[in-house]
């Protein structure tokens, strides 16, 4: 009789997971309320928490150059740009919030994982920018690889999340606008300003390449892109989407009279591929695992002010007990 | 129109729009600071829209100067020295211990206060301002108060809310507002020539803005079971006169570092 109960328990679990793999198989969006396998739900928590996140880590390398902006319109352009940064980080945190609560997390939990390094955030945005050259830099090919990654899940079958991509996405073009034109002034200015974009270009291809994550599980041991793809959150591979990189920016670079730091870079004719150097992928996890050069000082700054503003959440908190009251 | 300006009419506009510009530049500095900081992620956005609006204020300032045959806006909001600035002395104050990049251990009761008194009294001077004799000036006031209406309702949201809670907010929010009071003189001062500057009719005089003031703010203490004493001083240096602290000139070297490391450069 139990076991009867078991198998029909089984069969019940195999049947919903049959059909919720027919809703993605037909392109159905899966929504908020809909029960979806732990699976499909715990890598989107992942996932999204992660690209949350990143919107707000990465606020920090462009915060350095907010006030020291050069001119009225760059202050401008770069206060528009952070705070957009800000706002997306919001509106995925949200998102994430909802797939959390089931399991009876907070947001909370998503700052305190980020404390304890659980919760991991992009590579990018454990570096240094030490030159108004990468606050350029940054908008315009960290945010244009970005706009790449994020295309690619346009489609997702998560439909909070692909509508929040959308409008990201919509946001991101004018930040690789933003990044763009304060590159072309420097190209266009003197001696000085062409060497700061170089030197900016120098410091961050390596990151850049790794930004799309590993082409295979080989490079770092694991890799979530079959889980996604099964799903159907994204389309593209890691090498696929650094491919397309390399074909939309690689021109572009050089048309700037500026030179990209790998002289093994091509296109190769017969394959269709782009030949480069590898990054250094054991690299890549040392500072994904906050072992960056500027990991630590960046989660510092979050941490400092969470608990510095503790008695503003308290006031907070206090104010909406005592009118719920 | 600048034709029909008296010399004496045309000084006083230049005084009052420096007053005007280096006010909401400096305060739009110091919020960019906060950036990443805030309390809260929604607050981090909300605040970084109010500051970006400031210092499109400010840029409209300037670029009024620059019409008027002062140097280009940029030199003016990042080149003018300490002791050229017009800006109150409360808006240059750092907003708390350490560095933007380094420890800040900012004070956000002061922050609030600050921001809610200083849009209380940026009110009152662009409804006064709506009816300035300067037509540009004028205009610029109408598009101005579309979102200073929006920035005091936030701060003042903030300002009851933690006056509400009572308890440590309440303490540290009354210890901000007598801070803040020591300097606001300043505040509501036209400086030098607030002579010229109401004799031209480019906004009511110092003692009717403080009127004004003092009705509105004191409703809201009011509502709060606050006594308001609303007495002012200029505890640090009176900034309409030229007179700053050091926390302008260090202030001036962070946000002008990249346009002082080549000034004749397009950037």
């Amino acid at each position: 009789m139990v076991s009867k109960i078991i198998n029909h328990s089984i069969n019940k679990d195999e049947e919903k997971i049959l059909s919720f793999m027919a809703r993605i198989e037909a392109g159905e969006k899966i929504e908020a309320d809909d029960w979806m396998p732990d699976e499909y739900r715990n890598v989107l928590i992942k996932l999204i928490s992660m690209h949350g996140i990143s919107e707000i880590m990465g606020a920090l390398p462009e915060k350095e150059w907010v006030p020291k902006a050069p001119s009225l319109k760059r202050k401008l352009g770069i206060m528009a740009k952070v705070q957009d940064e800000m706002g997306h980080g919001q509106l995925l945190l949200r998102v994430t919030e909802d797939l959390i609560k089931p399991l009876g997390k907070t947001r909370e939990d998503i700052m305190e994982d980020l404390f304890s390094g659980d919760l991991k955030f992009h590579n990018v945005f454990h570096m240094e920018a030490p030159t108004w050259g990468d606050a350029g830099l940054i908008g315009w090919l960290v945010d244009g690889a970005a706009i790449i990654t994020q295309t690619n899940m346009l489609s997702a079958s998560y439909g909070p999340y692909a509508r929040a991509l959308k409008r990201i996405c919509a946001e991101e073009v004018f930040h690789a606008q933003h990044g763009e034109a304060i590159i072309l002034a420097l190209a266009e200015g003197t001696e000085a300003q062409k060497a700061m974009i170089q030197d900016s270009i120098n410091r961050w291809w390596e990151s850049l390449l790794m930004f799309f994550g590993p082409g295979d599980a080989k490079a770092v041991g694991t890799s979530k892109q079959d889980i996604t793809a099964k799903y159907k959150i994204r389309s593209k591979s890691n090498e696929e989407l650094r491919q397309d990189f390399f074909t939309k920016y690689v021109p572009r670079i050089l048309s700037l009279g500026l030179t990209i730091p790998d002289l093994t870079m091509h296109f190769d004719d017969q394959k269709k591929e782009w030949i480069y150097r590898q990054p250094d992928w054991n690299r890549f996890k040392e500072i994904v695992r906050n072992k960056g050069p500027k990991s630590q000082e960046r989660l510092r700054l979050r941490k400092l002010s969470y608990e510095n503003n503790e008695w503003v959440r308290s006031a907070l908190s206090s104010g909406s007990e005592n009118e719920a009251g | 129109m600048n034709e029909l300006l008296s010399t004496e009419e045309k000084r006083a506009v230049i005084e009052l729009l420096y007053q005007l510009a280096d006010d909401d530049f400096i305060i739009s500095y110091r919020g960019s600071e906060w950036l990443g900081l805030a309390p809260h992620i929604e607050e981090d956005v909300a605040f970084s829209s109010i500051s970006q609006d400031t210092m499109g204020h400010a840029a409209m300032y300037y670029q009024l100067l620059e019409e008027l045959g002062e140097k280009d806006r940029d030199y003016l909001s990042h080149a003018r020295k300490s002791n050229e600035r017009k800006n109150a002395v409360l808006l240059e104050l750092v907003n708390g211990e350490g560095h933007y990049l380094h420890e800040p251990r900012y004070d956000w009761a002061f922050t609030v206060v600050r921001h809610y008194y200083y849009s209380q009294a940026k009110k009152v001077k662009i409804e006064s301002l709506k009816q300035s004799s300067y037509p540009p000036l004028a205009a610029a006031a109408v598009k101005i108060s579309m979102e200073l209406h929006y920035h005091l309702m936030h701060w003042t949201v903030w300002f009851t809310q933690l006056l509400n809670a009572g308890g440590e907010a309440k303490k540290r929010m009354l210890k901000a507002i007598a801070k803040v009071e020591a300097e606001f003189e300043d505040v509501l001062s036209l400086g030098p020539l607030s002579k010229e500057i109401v004799k031209a009719q480019l906004i009511e005089e110092e003692s009717r803005l403080l009127l004004s003031f003092h009705a509105n703010i004191n409703a809201v203490f009011n509502d709060l079971s606050i006594p308001y004493k609303g007495e002012f001083t200029s505890l640090s240096g009176r900034g309409r006169f030229g007179e700053h602290t050091e926390d302008l000139s260090e202030a001036l070297n962070t946000l002008g570092e990249v346009y002082h490391s080549d000034p004749g450069a397009v950037w």
